[in-house]
């Protein structure tokens, strides 16, 4: 390896802490640690299904067992039908493929979508395509502070002539805030437009409402492995698949039947025990909430009640994101964050700038399962000297 | 300083958060109805100025995108211009 510039094992200064028992992991949305019995489930699904799952024999039927006991496992859990419900590549495939196809299938009743302002990129680039692609318009519907959907706009966009769809999510993964989603839905059903909801950040967290026509999920956001998504459909909903001539219309190609079986174990664990994570987590994040807004020019964004149990954000005055999220790193906590100077565009954010709230000195946090009272005291406790730091090197006392 | 005229705060080419903080060090000792206007060539600054404006009991009263000054920009940046009215507790 001639490559200087990366980290040479213990040699590098800039080498994070080797002390990964005391690192706190706070950036758990769209992808948690996998959770125990989904890796249990992974290696057996390993050693009972890596066949594949259309041929005739023994180990195919094996396999083919294991992906329908995870269909029926997950439309359990969805109130679905298990033919509803199919895995695909991916999570923000489903959203696309869910978008496109439909949109396509619709192409006589319009060619607009309806989309909520603070879906996630996916949605609202795959719903530009879709339009473009039927010569519609993308509508984005606008939120409000909290980044809660303006639902009688919502109602009356959907009701106008020429829409092909509508998107929107059950709840909003990077500020937690639950969409008007029944009410929407009931706008969508007497409009006769489908509704494709986006449950990414909230299956195996929340309750999602029977409130959908098209539904796409996220494993990896509740402890199943990457690489996999979950797309469900009802039957009443016409939509035309990615690859129609393909055994796996959804998904061309197949998907990791292990992969699948352990989201589907994944997602029923959490189903077991989900109101005592619920409440635990929900007085965790509203302790992080009170604490972080004691912090002197702190705002906690996001719906404060009808929310996600486990997502928290909050934005820093004067404070520059990617200087914060290294100051928590070198601190043992990772954390997210929605300012533009973390991701690797210039552009903040879009559901900040949504909210009209501050896009700089964000912080995102989503609890797992896994983390506990005091991982959170822990990083309570570091996160005023972390501000106050980096607020210092920018010399903002007094403005 | 005549009625109108505002006080013009150059933040281009600076990254978030310098342009909201330029902007606060500024009105600092600016009394209450002053006109500041940020320019600033950050995306970002779009949606940060309207909200230090609320944060701080301030009004944002004018937004807009700036033809690209040619000469100092090379014509490239898009500049956005963003003017605040300072409210009484600044």
């Amino acid at each position: 390896m001639t490559d200087t510039t990366e980290p040479t094992g213990n040699h590098s200064p800039a080498a994070p802490p080797t002390a990964s028992a005391s690192r706190v992991h706070l950036d758990n949305g769209g992808g948690a640690p996998l959770h125990p019995l989904a890796r249990q489930a992974l290696l057996q699904a390993l050693d009972d299904g890596w066949a594949d799952p259309h041929r005739l024999h023994t180990e195919g039927r094996r396999a083919a067992r294991l992906l329908d006991g995870a269909r029926e496992a997950v439309a359990a859990v969805l109130g679905a039908r298990t033919e509803e419900v199919r895995f695909t590549a991916g999570h923000a495939s489903a959203l696309r493929d869910a978008l496109v196809g439909t949109a396509k299938a619709r192409r006589r009743a319009g060619g607009d979508v309806v989309v909520g302002g603070t879906e996630r990129a996916a949605v609202l680039h795959a719903a530009a395509a879709a339009a473009q692609a039927q010569e519609g318009e993308r509508a984005v519907v606008g939120v409000d502070r909290h980044g809660r959907v303006d639902a009688d706009a919502f109602a009356d966009r959907v009701a106008r002539p020429g829409v092909a769809l509508a998107a929107l999510q059950h709840a909003n993964g990077e500020v937690g805030t639950r969409q008007p989603l029944s009410t929407v839905h009931e706008a969508t059903r007497a409009a006769g437009v489908p509704l494709l909801v986006d449950a990414g950040a909230s299956l195996g967290h929340d309750v999602v409402p029977d409130a959908w026509d098209l539904l796409a999920a996220h494993p990896a956001d509740w402890g199943g492995p990457a690489g996999v998504g979950v797309l469900a459909v009802r039957q009443r909903v016409r939509a035309v698949p990615p690859a129609p001539e393909d055994a796996d219309p959804w998904a061309p190609g197949g998907v990791s039947v292990p992969a699948a079986f352990a989201a589907a174990v994944a997602l029923q664990a959490t189903e077991a025990d989900r109101a005592a994570q619920d409440e635990r987590r929900r007085l965790l994040t509203q302790r992080v909430r009170e604490a972080a807004a004691a912090v002197p020019d702190v705002e906690v964004v996001g719906e404060p009640d009808d929310r996600l149990p486990h997502v928290v954000t909050f934005s820093c005055l004067y404070v520059d994101g990617e200087a914060l999220v290294t100051e928590l790193d070198r601190a043992g906590f990772a954390v997210g964050s929605g300012s533009a100077c973390t991701a690797s565009t210039l552009e903040p954010s879009h559901v900040l700038a949504a909210m009209g709230v501050l896009t700089h000195g964000n912080v995102r946090i989503a609890l797992d399962r896994s983390t506990t009272e005091d991982d959170v005291d822990r990083f309570l406790a570091v996160l005023p000297g972390a501000v106050r730091r980096v607020r210092d090197v920018l010399g903002v006392g007094g403005l | 300083m005549s009625a109108g005229d505002a006080v013009v705060v150059d933040a281009r080419g600076l990254r978030c958060p310098l342009p909201v903080i330029r902007l606060a060090a500024a009105s600092r000792d600016l009394p209450a109805g002053t006109l500041v206007t940020v320019l600033s060539t950050d995306p970002a600054a779009r949606h940060d100025v309207p909200a230090w404006a609320r944060m701080r009991g301030h009004a944002t009263v004018a937004e807009a995108e700036v033809t690209p000054d040619e000469e100092a920009d090379g014509g490239t940046r898009c500049v956005w211009s963003l003017t605040v009215r300072l409210g009484a507790d600044s």
